[in-house]
């Protein structure tokens, strides 16, 4: 459905986005994952061709984005992080000058709109003006206008960011509604929303994908190996190669400098207890005279799945 | 290109902008046309044209100021820029947008017209040369207008520089000829709107007056698509 071949973007001497390939096939549901500044706009602002690549393509559906841009774009529906909303307008007004810029050829373009405002929930706010609705509305409107023209491709840039728990409850499921007919591509930093609606987590860091993997296989790779975080002062050296030491321990990564002489590690631990390996770790650092300063399990976040993939990564993908 | 132009003049009519640029233009030109006819007793409109010119180069900026900035700084250009339209469409939809609310601005001269046409018969083939004019010397200052406010994201930079625009080209035969150097001043005196503005108000419809003011509107409707294009 959608290819993107080796695309580039370059800003000036900064490359933002370095040979992105990937493919989304029909009916998927790709969850894009990164931490803030890693490229994921970029990439998608290339993709729905607000955005030119240095170099590259973009495929939808057989049409080319730089080729042929504008049979490409009636294939795509984009929600940018932003809401793009002309706020002095009507709902309405706003979704039907949507449509006739998507060049949507309908006998009754209103009765279009409202089974799109149904979908939506903003029947109500039809006649409001965009600029007086809360922030949730707002993304409603925007999701509503790329739904417009039925584009088989969704783009969503961090549709949930600035919503309140439950809008992004909603949001979330009627992303998951959306996946059935569309294929989406989810733009996210929120790595349990990824997990819950995405069949397919595709990581990005520093403009290069360092995961490509199904949602199973990342929730499998977490669940396996437990993770524990630690700050302890003393040497980098020594302390690392005493953890490693410990029994259970299986990886021993040092997340950085918190103070002087004072360092953060991420543990992986394999088949003991969680409680036995933090005994073992106590009793390791105190026979040593490390003070432990802190210990806790880390949660399967973003960070940590970072850690662990990128580290399992190819050099030449996970490494610029 | 249409819905972008409906889009547009919504949002003039819908903020002050509109509303205000109709306002000074009426007030202005009824000013003129007091003075220089009914004062004056005479049907002769070419002063009240003339003097457009000034009040044009005041309006205009106001006019174009948000055109490309304010899609810029609200990012709904990425609407724009992720829908099936060419980015000529685009820029066309919004220079046509301007062009009609000064169109609607003009209008206000028909009633003068009329006005004098209860006095007297005027001379029709001066007014339609005098209407030519003022439409050729907006379309220009307009597309000049446009590109300036796709470079920035300020709306009152946007303003500023089309208006400095203006106020040159209002100077330029004055800079010219203040300019000892012969050919240099027959050179500024090819750029001069001023003068080919005054054939228009005389009556005189020359090609070449029609086809420099296009040409210029051509010209920067190409350079606001470019910069667009090479901004992406």
């Amino acid at each position: 459905m959608i290819e993107v071949k080796k695309i580039s973007k370059t800003y000036g001497s900064k490359k933002a986005v370095t040979e992105v390939s990937f493919s989304v096939k029909q009916g998927e549901i790709l969850g894009f994952l990164g931490v803030n500044g890693a490229g994921k706009s970029t990439t998608l602002n290339m993709i729905t061709g607000y955005v030119c690549p240095s170099s590259g393509d973009v495929v939808v559906d057989g049409d080319s984005v730089i080729e042929d841009p504008l049979k490409a774009k009636k294939k795509i529906g984009y929600l940018p992080e932003l809401p793009s909303l002309y706020l002095d307008m009507t709902v309405l007004s706003y979704l039907k000058f949507c449509c006739d810029i998507k060049k949507v050829k309908l006998k009754n373009k209103l009765d279009y709109i409202n089974d799109v405002c149904k979908k939506l929930d903003i029947l109500d706010v039809q006649k409001r003006i965009i600029k007086n609705l809360s922030k949730g509305y707002k993304q409603r409107v925007g999701l509503a206008a790329a739904l417009l023209g039925e584009p088989r491709v969704i783009v969503l840039d961090e549709p949930s960011v600035g919503l309140d728990p439950r809008q992004v409850v909603e949001m979330r499921a009627l992303i998951k509604e959306l996946g059935k007919k569309h294929t989406v591509i989810l733009s996210s930093h929120i790595l349990s929303e990824v997990q819950e609606i995405c069949s397919r987590i595709l990581i990005i860091n520093n403009g290069v994908i360092v995961a490509d993997e199904s949602t199973e296989n990342v929730v499998q790779k977490l669940s396996s190996k437990g993770q524990i975080s630690l700050k302890v002062e003393g040497p980098n050296e020594k302390v690392s190669n005493l953890l490693e030491s410990v029994e259970g321990i299986c990886e021993v990564t040092t997340k950085g400098n918190a103070g002087e002489n004072i360092f953060e590690y991420n543990l992986s631990f394999g088949n003991l207890p969680e409680l036995q390996v933090r005994k073992n770790i106590f009793f390791a650092l105190s026979k040593n005279r490390f003070p432990l300063l802190e210990i806790c399990a880390s949660d399967s976040s973003l960070e940590s799945l970072f850690l662990m993939l990128t580290s399992n990564a190819p050099k030449g993908r996970a490494q610029r | 290109m249409f819905a972008i132009i409906k889009r547009e003049l919504l949002s003039y009519f819908s903020s002050a902008v509109g509303y205000v640029v109709l306002f000074i233009f009426f007030l202005f030109s009824g000013f003129y046309f007091y003075a220089t006819c009914l004062m004056a007793n005479s049907a002769d409109m070419s002063y009240v044209f003339s003097n457009l010119f000034t009040v044009l180069i005041f309006l205009v900026p106001i006019v174009t100021m948000r055109l490309m900035s304010e899609e810029k700084k609200q990012k709904t250009d990425q609407l724009l820029f992720t829908s099936p339209v060419s980015l000529t469409s685009i820029v066309l939809g919004k220079y046509l947008s301007a062009m009609l609310v000064v169109s609607i601005c003009c209008s206000v001269v028909l009633v003068y017209i009329t006005i004098v046409s209860f006095f007297t018969v005027p001379n029709f083939g001066n007014l339609l040369g005098n209407i030519f004019g003022v439409f050729l010397f907006t379309g220009a200052f307009i597309a000049v207008g446009l590109f300036l406010s796709s470079i920035t994201e300020n709306q009152i930079i946007a303003a500023i520089s089309t208006f400095t625009v203006g106020v040159f080209v209002l100077l330029l035969d004055t800079i010219a000829k203040s300019i000892p150097l012969a050919s240099l001043s027959k050179a500024l005196l090819a750029f001069s709107f001023m003068q080919r503005y005054s054939d228009f108000t005389s009556g005189i419809l020359s090609l070449e007056n029609v086809l420099f003011f296009v040409s210029f509107i051509f010209v920067f409707l190409f350079l606001t698509v470019r910069l667009l294009a090479k901004r992406k």
